[in-house]
């Protein structure tokens, strides 16, 4: 610029075409050559189509696992898949018949466990966001919840054997199995609600205190209405987690087999061990000769449906909830 | 609860910390009963600090350290028999943003009633009335008398605000404290606020911290001009803009800064 002097409108140019900066003092030889793309801009278009290129396939590569994963199970499971598969029990030392026992199995870990976590999540969540000042208690508190996410399942299964099957002397049990779980589940229930919980609005909660309303009135009367779909998002997405765990429950409560009536719901007390999907899949694959080849990709394929089942439920009723909930 | 006492609320060397930086730096006001005051002041001056003290909202934001006094109708609201929650009762205030809570007209007006009060107090009817007679007051009456059941947020801005006043009122409180209700209106809804405002002095004792000097000149009785955390100076509004005593009044009244 320091070669192009700043040129007063003369008589003979107009104002506005001399003042605009950056035109050249030749005059209008120069207009027609402006805004062209040089080399240097063609070879930063160049990179900007690569870079958009490369990312866009990274992003696009994530649907091939998952359609592979999905496409290969049902065509392997394809013989096994009927109604039968889930409501029969195993047959022949396991190579062939259903998953009953461990199909129920699951549902009795993961609601157990569940009913154990989502309340104790919910509420110790509650406490943190919304009561807990900036002390060195509440900050242990956080620091003991972040590394308790962090911590591999394997551990939390040896912690659940030494806690609840010797220490509590609950045996190996489904109660066992569950708490478990819970334990396992709990941080990030915990966490999920928290987010959930910071996501309304602090102008509410003024308003609540403005009127002298005490924190649980707040709690209760607005900030619980307003983020409970995103809390019970949390804690439903825990289910996947819940039912796909292996070794907490191997550990605690899981067995390889459990003879118990076709169809039948109410098959397992709680102080008893029971069979379940993940862990059954395991035993069908690698531990139990000659298995009919379908059934275990069957099972998973049982496995995987119910998640994908509950997780839908969870967006469904989220959006239910947040059409409900507008501000 | 003495309705003759001169002054509504009275600070004695009121010092506030957040963490370590001091907001308010030795404050001694006392601001009158039943009238409008003015807190005015650049921005960061402390002027929404000082009125948050005043239903000490300001402990719930957390790391705050206050020393001094503060008389809120002769009580001194840092007693440690005080309770909180009726000094809020009695100490209401309103918001840059309207902030009605996100459910019905109805309920906003008398989520302060069902907070105070045990459920079997609240008939009907008396949560009806509150709601007229709160509603009519601030001048939504008429406009929303039909639509009592339609949510809040779905109100327009200057309804919404003047619904966060009649959240106040049937609480029965003795200051409403403003804290720059009109920067988010146009000017029609900061017209019908400031009137409602004029309405309102007399009966409740009114604080408004404001940003805009026309308006604190239009609508106070009194005006507090606040710097770095200190007041500088306090009279009669018309005095304060047209014959300041200290020159960072008259340069701010001015202009020259801020």
């Amino acid at each position: 610029m320091t070669d192009v002097p700043f040129q007063e409108p003369t008589s003979e140019v107009s104002g506005l075409e001399a003042g605009r900066p950056g035109s050249s003092p030749g005059g209008a030889a120069g207009g027609g050559r402006r805004f062209v793309r040089t080399a240097f801009v063609r070879r930063k278009e160049r990179f900007e189509a690569w870079a958009r290129g490369v990312f866009l396939a990274m992003a696009a590569a994530m649907i091939v696992p998952l359609v592979a994963i999905v496409g290969h199970l049902t065509y392997e499971a394809w013989p096994s898949l009927e109604l039968e598969f889930i409501l029969d029990v195993p047959r022949r030392g396991m190579t062939e018949g259903g998953i009953w026992p461990a199909f129920v199995g699951t549902l009795y870990l993961v609601g157990l466990s569940l009913a154990v976590a989502a309340p104790i999540g919910v509420l110790a969540a509650v406490y943190l966001n919304e009561y807990a000042r900036d002390n060195w208690f509440n900050r242990v508190i956080q620091l003991a919840v972040i590394n308790l996410a962090g911590v591999p399942s394997i551990v939390h299964a040896l912690f659940g054997l030494g806690a609840f099957v010797y220490a509590a002397r609950f045996g190996y049990s489904i109660l066992s199995a569950s708490l478990t779980l819970a334990i396992m589940t709990l941080p990030v229930i915990i966490a999920s609600t928290r987010e959930a919980l910071a996501a309304v609005p602090r102008a509410f909660r003024e308003a609540c205190w403005n009127v002298g309303a005490t924190r649980w009135q707040t709690i209760r009367s607005i900030v619980l209405p307003n983020s409970i779909s995103g809390i019970l998002t949390g804690v439903i997405l825990q289910v996947s987690r819940a039912a796909g765990e292996t070794a907490p429950i191997m550990f605690t409560g899981a067995v390889f087999y459990k003879a118990i009536a076709r169809g039948d719901l109410f098959a397992y007390r709680l102080d008893e061990q029971c069979m379940a999907l993940s862990m059954h899949l395991y035993t069908v694959t690698t531990q139990v000769p000659n298995v009919r080849e379908s059934v275990p990709y069957a099972t998973a394929v049982v496995l995987l449906a119910s998640v994908l089942l509950v997780n839908a439920t969870a967006i469904g009723l989220r959006l239910w909830l947040r059409n409900r909930k507008r501000w | 609860m003495n309705p003759t006492a001169p002054h509504a609320i009275t600070t004695k060397g009121l010092n506030l910390w957040y963490g370590t930086f001091q907001a308010l730096v030795d404050v001694n006001v006392a601001l009158p009963h039943g009238l409008i005051t003015g807190m005015i002041g650049p921005s960061g001056c402390g002027k929404t600090t000082l009125l948050r003290c005043f239903n000490r909202v300001n402990e719930r934001y957390g790391g705050v350290t206050t020393t001094g006094e503060i008389r809120v109708l002769g009580r001194n609201i840092y007693d440690p028999d005080v309770s909180l929650i009726e000094l809020r009762k009695a100490v209401g205030m309103v918001f840059q943003r309207p902030n009605p809570l996100p459910i019905s007209v109805y309920e906003n007006v008398v989520f302060g009633l069902r907070i105070h009060h045990p459920r079997r107090e609240l008939s009907r009817a008396r949560l009806d009335e509150a709601v007229e007679r709160a509603l009519t007051e601030v001048g939504l009456w008429a406009d929303l008398k039909d639509r009592l059941h339609v949510r809040a947020t779905s109100l327009q801005l200057e309804q919404q605000q003047k619904l966060c006043i009649a959240r106040l009122l049937p609480l029965k409180p003795e200051v409403i404290l403003l804290d720059e209700p009109c920067s988010a209106l146009d000017v029609e809804g900061t017209r019908a606020i400031e009137e409602l405002m004029c309405e309102l002095r007399g009966r409740y004792t009114l604080i408004i911290v404001t940003h805009n000097m026309a308006q604190a000149r239009r609508i106070s009785d009194e005006c507090v001009f606040m710097l770095l955390g200190q007041i500088i100076e306090h009279r009669r509004t018309e005095e304060l803009f047209l014959h300041p005593a200290d020159p960072r009044t008259a340069d701010y009244v001015e202009g020259r800064y801020g």
